[in-house]
């Protein structure tokens, strides 16, 4: 009796609304917490800690916050890598003006202007939706990425443009810079990508949660109910702002540790992030993971396969690695327009009840 | 109808009729040079179930729009509990306790059907943001106290079987219900109703009827009703208005209202002939 809800009886309202009402779920949470923070750090080098555990935990916050915007909200937004970039450069600022601040709290201090800016921007939406709101994010895109290559005071007025992050620690442990070990950057982005995937489940099973997907579902009738369109809106642009600034900063401090703003946090990185909440799953927190996954994971095995082991030429690979992404994102689009997650649902249903069809 | 004390009476069949609570005074209301409600007024009685009945275009949904906030009438007055209503966005309307549903099904199609009756609680729940985010303690708490209220509304209408399943997936008949639960839910003081009954055959229609006569008679609501069934609306009414062409040309009993000349040449005209 492997994936039964059968005799798993809830007794109380908080059981029922639990994460993972059946029983196997919650068991294999605990294990996949379990290897993420004891068994990954023993067993993983520094090739696929760099290369792909780290960038996909940072593009899982990212996307979770975008799917808090787009997902939840139906508030489509163009403008996430700027979004990170401010992230990026509200922990340079931060961290080379007051060098003792704890490394965590700048990252949080980051989100939280992420967040002010996000409402910014966030203030077209009570006026407009859809393609138009696209476009207004798509200002605000090129403003900050213009804004931050052109004013010297945002990267400490440096003859390359570019930002670096500088050293920190934390209980002894360096955890950004050069001389940070693997294991540090690891853990760091663990406890942040963990720590965030709750707030968003948090925010999304209640009362926020509902208001936001009133708003994404049907605005007028939300406003009757009693739902407060400005505040809405623009908390879900707070708190999606949040935790893509959470993820520039991250990325910046800990992954890239040096970034000019228009190559890092480009046009391209706005629609890669889309991509990963589209394909995930729009309006689902195992969505982002599984959407950061794809886009991720993906590239890299395939660089595996075709180089490593086929021996093809890097930019033939490069070209083919394209392609296949491309297609593969429109055949998921196409079998499940819900996205990954929706996938995974259809498959546990049919787990619930199998051997049996009904 | 001049025999109605302010103080309110008891109905034949032993329902408590309050003091008028909601009054409507000179409303008019123009789209451009559109005149859809013109200067109408009326009022409805705490506990009362008040029908605006009136053939297609006749302003009974813009009635119903201002009532709830969505439309503001140029001219005119709404006095709410003894005062003037002051112009308010909806939102704040639906906080003074007056809910509604609508004539097209106004449902969150992406949400359980839990989650959408939940959403009509959303002015009784108080829990902060920080306390969301972090779920510990006062903000679960509320939110099983909250579902319990649901729960009993569930009951009420008989959807348990119902509870998780998305909106999306329901027949036409389940998601009015669901609409119901969720203008329930909030515990509202006038509960208006916008075609509760369109579309339904006579077994959904009896069910709703039901369910709008117990909740104005279990939890004391007023409900105010745009119906086009004329069995329905003049079995379950108290009072009548009756709109034609943006004007009133009726008010009163539903015997009153069946007998009045200019209702019968409008609107029920060679039907009851």
């Amino acid at each position: 009796m492997l994936y039964r809800e059968a005799g798993d009886f809830k007794t109380s309202y908080a059981s029922d609304n639990q994460t993972f009402p059946i029983r196997f779920d919650r068991y294999a949470y605990w294990v996949v917490m379990a290897v993420a923070f004891l068994v990954l750090p023993m067993v993983m080098n520094d090739y696929w800690a760099n290369s792909i555990v780290v960038p996909f935990m940072i593009y899982v916050i990212a996307a979770l916050g975008l799917n808090i915007l787009i997902g939840y909200t139906g508030l489509l937004s163009l403008g996430t890598a700027a979004f990170m970039a401010v992230g990026a450069y509200a922990t340079f600022k931060l961290s080379t003006a007051f060098p003792a601040m704890p490394i965590y709290l700048v990252f949080i201090l980051s989100g939280l202007v992420t967040s002010a800016v996000g409402v910014l921007f966030g203030l077209p939406s009570l006026k407009i939706k859809g393609f138009y709101l696209a476009v207004a994010t798509l200002a605000a895109q090129f403003f900050l990425i213009w804004l931050f290559t052109r004013y010297g005071w945002f990267f400490n007025y440096s003859s390359t443009g570019q930002i670096s992050m500088p050293e920190r620690s934390m209980f002894g442990v360096t955890i950004t810079g050069a001389t940070a070990s693997s294991t540090a950057v690891y853990f760091t982005c663990l406890i942040f990508t963990v720590a965030m995937a709750w707030l968003a489940r948090n925010l999304t099973r209640g009362q926020m949660g509902r208001t936001w997907m009133a708003i994404r579902d049907m605005d007028i009738a939300a406003e009757i109910i009693g739902v407060n369109p400005l505040i809405a809106k623009l908390s879900s642009f707070a708190v999606s702002s949040f935790f893509v600034g959470v993820a520039g900063a991250l990325m910046f401090g800990v992954y890239l540790g040096a970034v000019e703003a228009g190559e890092a946090f480009g046009i391209n990185k706005s629609f890669l992030v889309l991509f990963m909440v589209i394909i995930g799953g729009l309006g689902s927190i195992l969505g982002s993971f599984l959407g950061a996954a794809f886009l991720v994971v993906l590239p890299v095995l395939l660089k595996i396969l075709l180089v490593d082991n086929l021996g093809w030429p890097a930019d033939l690979a490069r070209h083919l690695e394209i392609m296949i992404i491309g297609a593969l994102i429109i055949i998921v689009l196409i079998a499940e327009p819900h996205g990954m997650a929706a996938l995974w649902r259809t498959i546990k249903e049919k787990l619930r009840l199998w051997p049996f069809p009904h | 109808m001049l025999d109605q004390p302010a103080e309110g009476y008891v109905t034949a069949d032993g329902r408590q009729i309050g003091p008028v609570v909601l009054e409507l005074k000179n409303i008019t209301l123009r789209f451009g040079g559109v005149e859809a409600i013109k200067n109408i007024s009326f009022d409805i009685r705490e506990g009362e179930i008040r029908a605006i009945i009136g053939p297609n275009g006749a302003g009974k949904s813009s009635m119903m729009n201002v009532i709830s906030g969505f439309y503001v009438p140029q001219e005119g007055e709404i006095l709410y509990k003894g005062y003037k209503r002051r112009k308010m966005p909806p939102y704040q309307v639906a906080r003074t306790g007056i809910a509604r549903t609508f004539q097209n099904i106004a449902l969150f199609e992406g949400m359980s059907v839990l989650d959408n009756i939940m959403t009509g609680r959303m002015n009784l729940m108080k829990s902060g943001f920080l306390k969301q985010a972090l779920w510990w303690g006062p903000a679960s708490r509320e939110e099983d106290e909250h579902r319990e209220k649901v729960e009993k509304v569930i009951d009420f209408l008989e959807i348990q079987h119902i509870r998780k399943t998305p909106v999306a997936r329901l027949p036409y008949g389940l998601k009015k219900r669901v609409e119901l639960a969720r203008a329930l839910a909030a515990e509202p003081q006038i509960l208006l109703l916008d075609e509760p009954m369109a579309g339904m055959n006579v077994e959904e229609k009896e069910d709703m009827s039901r369910f709008i006569l117990d909740v104005n008679d279990e939890f004391g609501t007023t409900i105010v009703l745009i119906e086009h069934d004329m069995g329905v609306v003049m079995d379950l009414s108290d009072r009548v208005v009756v709109m034609d062409y943006g004007k009133k040309i009726g008010d009163g009993t539903p015997d009153e209202v069946r007998n009045n000349q200019d209702v019968i040449d409008a609107y029920l005209g060679v039907a009851h002939e």
